[in-house]
C-alpha cells in the first residue's frame, strides 16, 4: 500500500485534521475536548513506537511528559524565553535527555522488570517534582500563566487563542509528529524495532545492537512525550502537576490499548473514545465518579477479547469481510522446483577485515563450560579450515548445543579461547560476532513470527548492510543500498522466492526451517554454523534441505551439528565427535566410521555385534 | 535535631513497615514465580484487604476476627480473579498479563470508591494494643510492635507453607520450572488458583494489619505497589528470602530518610534501587539470567 501511494496516510491525516473542526462540532465535541484528544494522541505516538513497535511496556511516560511540560512552562512563565516554539523545543530536548538517563536504568532489565522499574520511575519523578523541586515547578499548584504562541509572517500576525484557534496550532503539531513517526516506523530502524519486539534474541544474533536500538525507541518516545507535555501547558495556559502522576501513564497505556497499538493512530482514537465516554458517562448518564469504573471494565474486556484494540479489530474485520484472499496453502511444488535448479546465485561472503591472515577460519582452544557442578563441555580444541564443511556429531547430551553457543558467543565459556580469522573473540557480544561474519541457524526456529518471509530476511540483511547500529531513522527502508538484491538472492537460494509475501505463521514446517537458514545466510557469514538443520523434517523436506546445504556451501565454511548420520556422512569432509562434553574423535567420515571408540560410544557398539 | 531515641524509634518504624512490605512483596513474588504473572493489581488488593478488615471489624467489633475474615475474603477474591480472568492469560505475552492485572487493579479501586466513597476511613487498633509501651529510654506505640509481631508471624507461616508443605514444594518447583511441574501430572489448575489466592491474601492481610496505622482511601494501594516493585527489584524476583530482605531494606530506607526529610524518602528508595540495578542487576538474592 505505502509503496504505491507513498504519502496516502499522510494525506488522509491532513484531510482529517482539516475537516475535524467542521465535522466534530456536529457530533457535540467541544473544542477543548478535541484539543485534549490531540495532545493525548501526540503523547501516545511516542508511546506506541515504544510499546506497539518495540514491545516495551512502560508505565513511566508521565515522567517524561511532565519533564518536557515543566521545562517549557518554566522557561515561558519566568520569561527566560519568549518564543513558545523554542521553549517547546527545549522541553522536548530536555525530556529526551531525561529519557536517555531513565532508559539506561530501566533497560538494564527486560520484560516484567522493565515494567516495574518504569512504574517506580514515574512515582519518583512525581515526588521529585512535588517536593524537592517545588520552588521551580510550583509543587501542587503547578505553573500558571503559560502563554500561547504567536506567529508573524511579514505584517501578518496570528496569535493562537483558545478553542478552535488553539486547535489549528495543535493540529499542525500533531501532523508534524505523525509524519515524523511514520518515517521512523518505515525506516530501517523501525523494522529493527519490530524485530526486537518479536524476537529480541534473534535480532541480536543476526547482528543488531539490540540495547542501543531499545534506548533509541525509549528516547524517541521521551521526546514525543516531552513535546506533548509542553503543548499541554500551552493549551491549558497552566502546567498542571498531575501531568506527572502515575495515573497519567496509566491513562496513556489504556487509551493506546483501547485504540490499538502498533498503528500510531491508536492513541488518538483511544483518547477520543476515552474522553467522549467520560463526558457521556459523567454528564449524559449522570454516573458521576463511576465513569472510571465503566472505563476500567471496558479496558479489561478489551484486553481479554480484543487485544489489538479498535483499529486492530477493524482491520481484522475488513480482512475477513474482503474474503480471505491470502494464499495460505501455497505452491509447495514451486519451492522444490526452485531448489532443484542449481542455485546460480551466491551471496558474496562478507568483506574481510583480515586481508593478510591465512590461518584457520576458526580456532577454539580448551573450551570448557561448567553449569553449576556439571561440565557441559570440557577442554575442547576445535579448528576449522577455510572452505571446509565440518560435521559435529554426538549422542544426546554430548554438549553439542552448548559448544555451538560458545562458538557464536551466545554463552561465555568458563575457560578457553576462541579465535575467528585469527582474532580473539572470546567474550564478544553475539551481535558483534555476527558482524564479523560468524553466525548460526538454530535448532529450534527463531523467526520473527509476526512478520512475512520477506520482512524476516530484510531484518537479517539490514544488519549486514548497516552494521551493528545506525540512526537512519528518517531514511526509507527501500532506499538502503543493495538491500533488495540481497534479500532476493537469499530467498532464491533457499527457494522461498514465491513465498516472500507470506506471513511466517502460514508457512509449512520445512519452509520455516529454510527461512531459519535464510536468516543466518542473509548476514553473509564467512563461517556458518547450522544446528540440526534437518531436525523434524519429512523425507522429502530432508532431501531438499540436503541439496540446499550443498548449494550454500559454495564459497563458505560450514559447520553442521546433526543427528541425521546419513546426511552428515554424505556432506561432511571431516567429522568431530563429541561425547559426554569432550571431544572423542576427529577425522574423515571413513576414519570416524572405523573408529572403535566412536562405535562403542555412539554408533551403538557395532564392532561388538 | 536527630536524637538517639528518635533514631531508634525510626529504626523500629522501619522494621514494622519493612516487615509489612516484605509480606506484600512475598505475595507478589510467589504469584510471579509460580504463575509467571506480574500482578499490578497487588496494590489494589492490599487496599481491598484494608476495607475488608474495616467492614468485618464494624460487623463484629473484634479486631482478631476482622483480620481472619478479611484474610479469608482476600483468598476468595484472589481465587476468583485467577479462575475468571488470569487463567485465560497464561499463554499470552507478559505485556498482556501486565495490562490485564493493571485493569483489574483499576476496577477494584473504582469498585471500592463506588462503595465507600473517596473519604478516608479508619480502623482503630484493638483495645489491648492501644496506647504506648515504654521501652527503656523510649516510648513506642504498642500497636506498631504488634504489627511487627503479626507480620513476623505471618512471614514465618508463609515460610512454613512454602518450605514444609506439599503445596510449597510444588510452588517452589514451579518457580524453578513451571512447565516441568505441569508435566509431572500435578493438578496445576488448582495449585495456581490457590497460589493466586495466597498471594492476594498476603497483600490483603498486610492491608488489614496496616489499617489502624494509616487512613483508608481507595488510592492507598498505588504507592504500596510502587514500593513493592522496588522491594522485588532490590531483593530479586522469585526469591522469597529476597522479598524479605528487600522489604526490610526498603522499610528502613523510607523510615530513616523521612527522619531527615520525608520528601526524599521515596526518592532515596529509588536511588537505592538504581544502585542495585547497576551493581547487581539480578537483585541482592536473585539468580542471574532469570526473568
Amino acid at each position: 500500500m505505502s509503496r504505491r501511494l507513498p504519502l496516502l496516510v499522510e494525506g488522509l491525516t491532513a484531510l482529517g485534521l482539516v475537516l475535524a473542526p467542521f465535522v466534530l462540532p456536529t457530533l457535540h465535541f467541544a473544542p477543548d475536548t478535541v484539543n485534549q484528544i490531540l495532545i493525548w494522541g501526540l503523547f501516545g505516538i511516542g508511546f506506541d513506537i515504544l510499546f506497539g513497535y518495540t514491545g516495551l511496556l512502560s508505565f513511566g511516560q508521565s515522567a517524561l511528559y511532565g519533564t518536557g511540560g515543566f521545562i517549557a512552562a518554566y522557561l515561558l512563565t519566568n520569561s527566560l524565553m519568549t518564543s513558545v516554539l523554542a521553549a517547546l523545543l527545549v522541553g522536548t530536548v530536555g525530556a529526551a535527555l531525561a529519557g536517555v538517563l531513565v532508559g539506561l536504568i530501566a533497560l538494564r532489565r527486560t520484560g516484567i522488570y522493565f515494567a516495574m522499574i518504569t512504574v517506580a520511575i514515574a512515582e519518583t519523578f512525581f515526588f521529585v517534582e512535588n517536593s524537592p523541586l517545588s520552588a521551580w515547578t510550583g509543587g501542587e499548584n503547578g505553573l500558571p500563566g503559560v502563554p500561547a504562541p504567536d506567529f508573524r509572517i511579514g505584517t501578518l500576525t496570528w496569535t493562537v487563542g483558545t478553542g478552535w484557534s488553539m486547535y489549528w496550532f495543535l493540529a499542525a503539531c500533531y501532523f508534524i509528529a505523525i509524519v515524523l513517526a511514520l518515517r521512523i516506523v518505515r525506516s530501517p530502524v523501525g523494522a529493527i524495532l519490530t524485530a526486537i519486539r518479536d524476537n529480541p534474541q534473534r535480532a541480536r544474533a543476526v547482528g543488531h545492537a539490540v540495547g542501543a536500538y531499545k534506548l533509541t525507541a525509549f528516547v524517541v518516545a521521551a521526546a514525543f512525550a516531552g513535546f506533548a507535555g509542553g503543548l499541554l501547558g500551552v493549551q491549558q495556559g497552566f502546567m498542571p502537576p498531575d501531568a506527572f502522576t502515575f495515573d497519567t501513564s496509566g491513562q496513556l497505556v489504556m487509551q493506546t490499548v483501547i485504540g490499538g497499538s502498533a498503528a500510531l493512530f491508536g492513541p488518538l482514537l483511544g483518547a477520543a473514545v476515552w474522553l467522549s465516554l467520560r463526558d457521556f458517562l459523567q454528564a449524559g448518564l449522570g454516573l458521576g465518579g463511576a465513569w472510571r469504573l465503566v472505563l476500567g471494565v471496558v479496558f479489561v474486556v478489551l484486553i481479554v477479547f480484543l487485544r489489538r484494540g479498535l483499529i486492530g479489530g477493524a482491520l481484522d474485520l475488513v480482512r475477513s469481510l474482503s474474503g480471505r484472499a491470502q494464499p495460505a496453502e501455497a505452491p509447495e511444488e514451486a519451492a522444490s522446483v526452485a531448489l532443484a535448479a542449481p542455485a546460480l546465485v551466491s551471496i558474496a561472503g562478507r568483506r574481510r577485515h583480515d586481508a593478510g591472515f591465512s590461518g584457520p577460519v576458526l580456532e577454539a582452544q580448551g573450551l570448557t563450560k561448567i553449569y553449576g557442578g556439571l561440565a557441559a563441555n570440557r577442554d575442547i580444541d576445535f579448528t576449522v579450515e577455510e572452505g571446509e564443511l565440518r560435521g559435529v556429531i554426538g549422542p544426546n547430551g554430548a554438549g553439542k548445543s552448548t559448544f555451538f553457543k560458545m562458538l557464536t558467543c551466545e554463552v561465555p565459556p568458563t575457560a578457553g579461547r576462541i579465535r575467528f580469522h585469527g582474532r580473539d573473540i572470546t567474550g564478544f557480544d553475539v551481535s558483534r560476532v555476527c558482524q564479523l561474519g560468524l553466525t548460526k541457524s538454530y535448532q529450534v526456529n527463531q523467526l520473527f513470527a509476526r512478520q512475512t518471509v520477506w520482512q524476516n530476511v530484510v531484518i537479517a540483511a539490514l544488519a549486514e548492510r548497516r552494521g551493528l547500529f545506525r540512526l537512519d531513522m528518517l531514511r526509507r527502508i527501500d532506499r538502503v543500498p543493495g538491500l533488495e538484491t540481497q534479500v532476493e538472492q537469499t530467498l532464491a537460494l533457499v527457494g522461498l522466492t514465491a513465498r516472500a509475501a507470506v506471513p511466517v505463521a502460514s508457512l509449512a514446517y520445512g519452509e520455516k526451517r529454510r527461512l531459519e537458514i535464510a536468516l543466518a545466510l542473509a548476514a553473509s557469514p564467512t563461517l556458518l554454523l547450522l544446528d540440526e538443520p534437518l531436525a523434524g523434517m519429512s523425507p522429502r523436506e530432508r532431501t531438499e534441505t540436503v541439496q540446499l546445504l550443498k548449494n550454500i556451501r559454495r564459497g563458505r565454511t560450514l559447520v553442521i551439528v546433526e543427528h541425521d548420520m546419513d546426511a552428515v556422512f554424505e556432506l561432511a569432509e571431516r567429522i568431530t565427535v563429541l561425547h559426554e562434553g569432550r571431544k572423542l574423535a576427529e577425522g574423515t567420515p571413513a576414519e570416524i566410521q572405523g573408529n572403535s571408540f566412536v562405535q562403542d560410544a555412539y554408533l551403538g557398539g557395532v564392532s561388538a555385534a | 535535631m536527630i536524637t538517639w531515641p528518635n533514631f531508634v524509634s525510626q529504626v523500629f518504624n522501619g522494621l514494622a513497615s519493612g516487615a509489612l512490605l516484605a509480606l506484600i512483596s512475598s505475595g507478589l513474588t510467589i504469584i510471579y514465580g509460580t504463575l509467571g504473572v506480574l500482578n499490578l493489581a497487588h496494590g489494589a488488593m492490599f487496599m481491598l484487604g484494608g476495607y475488608a478488615g474495616y467492614v468485618a471489624y464494624h460487623a463484629t467489633g473484634s479486631f482478631l476476627l476482622a483480620v481472619v475474615v478479611g484474610a479469608l475474603f482476600m483468598v476468595v477474591v484472589g481465587a476468583v480473579v485467577e479462575r475468571v480472568l488470569i487463567r485465560r492469560f497464561y499463554d499470552r505475552p507478559h505485556e498482556d498479563q501486565i495490562l490485564l492485572t493493571f485493569g483489574i487493579g483499576i476496577v477494584i479501586v473504582e469498585l471500592v470508591r463506588l462503595g465507600f466513597g473517596s473519604l478516608t476511613l479508619s480502623v482503630p487498633p484493638p483495645a489491648w494494643a492501644a496506647g504506648v509501651t515504654p521501652m527503656g529510654f523510649l516510648i513506642y506505640p504498642t500497636y506498631r510492635i504488634v504489627v511487627l509481631a503479626i507480620a513476623g508471624v505471618a512471614l514465618a507461616l508463609l515460610y512454613l507453607v512454602l518450605y514444609r508443605t506439599r503445596l510449597g514444594m510444588i510452588v517452589r518447583a514451579g518457580i524453578e520450572d513451571s512447565g516441568m511441574v505441569g508435566m509431572l501430572g500435578i493438578n496445576i489448575d488448582r495449585v495456581f488458583m490457590l497460589v493466586f489466592g495466597i498471594g492476594a491474601m498476603a497483600a490483603g492481610f498486610a492491608g488489614i494489619v496496616n489499617a489502624p496505622v494509616v487512613s483508608l482511601t481507595p488510592d492507598l494501594g498505588s504507592s504500596i505497589l510502587v514500593q513493592t516493585f522496588v522491594v522485588v527489584v532490590i531483593g530479586g524476583v522469585g526469591s522469597f528470602p529476597g522479598a524479605i530482605l528487600g522489604g526490610l531494606v526498603a522499610g528502613e530506607i523510607l523510615s530513616l530518610t523521612s527522619m531527615v526529610d520525608p520528601a526524599y524518602s521515596e526518592v532515596m528508595l529509588f536511588v537505592v534501587m538504581t544502585l542495585v540495578l547497576v551493581l547487581r542487576p539480578q537483585g541482592l538474592l536473585g539468580v542471574p539470567g532469570r526473568a
